[in-house]
């Protein structure tokens, strides 16, 4: 059995979940902060691909990275760089897919944040940054580090929408959802087996982390 | 003066209007009832808030003026805030909650400072806790020592006992008034609790929805407060509409049918009368007895005075337990206010 979807997937989960929980903390930051409409608007945009079909997230991708469209085409002229169809292509569409499960528990997290610890970290004269990293962040880890495990599984169960932007290239961009589809389509049940139990023992794995870390953090101090 | 405030600040239909300065090492009471305005003014103070109109200053220093778009950020203005529910960082323990604050100390001093005020504060034991481990007095001085680490120039207090029990209360009174003494700087003190400020301060600015009164000293409060406002919030409750009276040097009270001697004051239209300044007295007047109130040490009679209208309000009186049992069982009793005890005040 050739690995390789299996290494494919979990680096491609690893680093959007990178992106996305900075990406999805400063959204949840900003928006949380910003006036009532904007907020609401922003809202509905940024929890988008939450609800769209993860093949209309690929083709509004494709639009953008393909390679005779806007952002592709100058990458290949200037770079020489295709965006699309590589293994690294995956994180585009992981990450979008993925960015509302990170953006929504950070933003629950943040709004249910008691403001006066933070006024009172700027009366003490502790910087904004201090405030921010080792004050809002820690008393808000129990949101942050489930929407990092949410988007953690989400990014590796994602097939919809990686399959338009990377495709299925064995060896190169197969990914474990993108492999299934793949051995099933060519009638190889029993290694399309394997692959559903590694992805099954995968994710059923992440949720047990997820229950565990709710358990154990719980607010200590609650 | 130490801390100077004059400020403005509209919120929706709620304007804030203040205007009061503490001296160094006093410790000036802002005296209101809930939603007067108190906490958006330590607010605006702390830098919390931005005031749309006004100028800060403490040590000389100008925090904020409107006029010359200054407006420093809370980490640069030197004013301690003790918050309601004290804020401590639920994340840390009261060590690292206090020397956090210490960070602008060489690290080797860290250590000692945190310790002096660990013991300064009477911490000792409680260093390694967590805020929810502590009780509501310990997290009280937990927080007051972080505030302290911080090295403030002035202190503000919301309502520092507020969220304590009232058994505790007098105790952490007394602890707290120690801590400020040792402070030495300006201190503003927020409460609805006229005896809690009266004990711990002898300057008010009393508030009443957003505006502030001048500065005065507590006596002058309780004497003349002035305003219908003022003497509701230093503990008046009865409070009537008068006239001159038909002599000079005597008020006539329609509503209650009466004249009693009192210079009359230029611009009074309402009179208040303290519950413990109405004495029985056998020259005095006639006045039924409504209903009796046994308080824990005192006794509190609702008067109804002879001739008054159906729907003038009762006259209050506050008796002591001692004086009470003297008084005959009686279903009406005459009473008489002292002169001085009549306050003439303006709406």
């Amino acid at each position: 059995m050739d690995w390789f979807p299996l290494y494919n997937s979990l680096r491609i989960a690893a680093i959007s979940t990178v992106i996305v929980f900075f990406l999805g903390i400063a959204g949840a930051y900003y928006v949380a902060r910003t006036p009532r409409l904007v907020k609401g608007l922003l809202d509905v945009v940024l929890t988008l691909p939450l609800v769209l079909p993860p093949t209309v997230v690929g083709y509004l991708l494709l639009l953008l990275l393909g390679p005779r469209r806007p952002l592709g085409s100058w990458f290949i002229e200037r770079f020489g760089l295709r965006l699309t169809m590589q293994w690294w292509s995956a994180v585009f569409a992981t990450t979008v897919v993925a960015f509302p499960l990170m953006y929504r528990t950070a933003r629950g997290a943040f709004e249910s944040f008691d403001e006066t610890l933070a006024q009172a970290g700027r009366t003490l004269g502790l910087g904004n940054a201090y405030i921010f990293w080792r004050i809002r962040m820690p008393v808000c880890r129990q949101g942050i580090l489930a929407g990092v495990v949410l988007t953690f599984a989400r990014a590796l169960g994602e097939y919809g929408a990686t399959a338009m932007v990377a495709g299925y290239t064995p060896g190169r961009t197969a990914t474990i959802s993108t492999t299934v589809y793949q051995l099933w389509r060519t009638n190889e049940d029993a290694l399309a087996f394997r692959w559903v139990a590694v992805n099954l023992a995968i994710s059923a794995g992440v949720l047990l982390a997820l229950n565990l870390l709710e358990r154990k953090a719980v607010k200590p101090w609650h | 003066m130490a801390l100077t405030a004059r400020i403005q600040k509209r919120y929706g239909n709620f304007l804030l209007d203040v205007d009061f300065s503490a001296g160094s090492g006093e410790s000036l009471a802002l005296l209101g009832a809930s939603g007067c305005g108190k906490s958006v003014s330590l607010r605006c103070l702390a830098g919390i808030d931005r005031p749309d109109w006004g100028h800060i200053e403490l040590d000389g220093q100008v925090l904020y003026d409107g006029q010359r778009h200054i407006n420093l950020p809370p980490q640069q203005r030197r004013v301690g805030y003790l918050f309601q529910q004290y804020a401590l960082f639920p994340h840390m323990t009261v060590e690292e909650n206090i020397a956090v604050c210490l960070r602008q100390l060489p690290r080797s001093q860290r250590r000692q400072r945190a310790a002096e005020l660990i013991s300064q504060l009477r911490l000792e034991g409680t260093e390694r806790l967590r805020p929810h481990q502590l009780s509501g007095g310990q997290q009280q001085r937990a927080a007051l020592a972080r505030i302290l680490a911080s090295d403030p120039a002035a202190i503000l207090l919301d309502e520092p006992l507020a969220a304590l029990d009232s058994c505790l209360k007098r105790q952490l009174e007394e602890e707290l008034r120690d801590v400020l003494d040792a402070f030495g700087g300006p201190v503003i003190w927020v409460s609805h609790d006229r005896g809690e400020v009266y004990r711990s301060c002898r300057r008010v600015c009393v508030l009443d929805s957003g505006k502030s009164s001048p500065v005065t000293g507590f006596e002058e409060l309780l004497t003349a407060p002035g305003t219908v406002s003022a003497a509701r919030i230093s503990g008046c409750e009865v409070f009537v509409p008068i006239l001159p009276g038909p002599e000079a040097g005597t008020i006539s009270i329609p509503s209650w049918n009466l004249v009693l001697p009192a210079p009359w004051r230029e611009g009074a239209s309402m009179l208040g009368v303290r519950p413990e300044c109405v004495k029985p007295s056998a020259d005095g007047f006639p006045c039924q007895i409504v209903r009796i109130t046994e308080d824990i040490s005192s006794v509190r009679l609702s008067l109804h005075p002879l001739g008054a209208a159906r729907t003038a309000p009762l006259l209050q009186m506050e008796l002591s337990k001692s004086e009470w049992t003297t008084l005959p069982n009686q279903k009406t009793i005459h009473v008489s206010i002292p002169a001085e005890s009549l306050l003439l005040l303006r709406e």
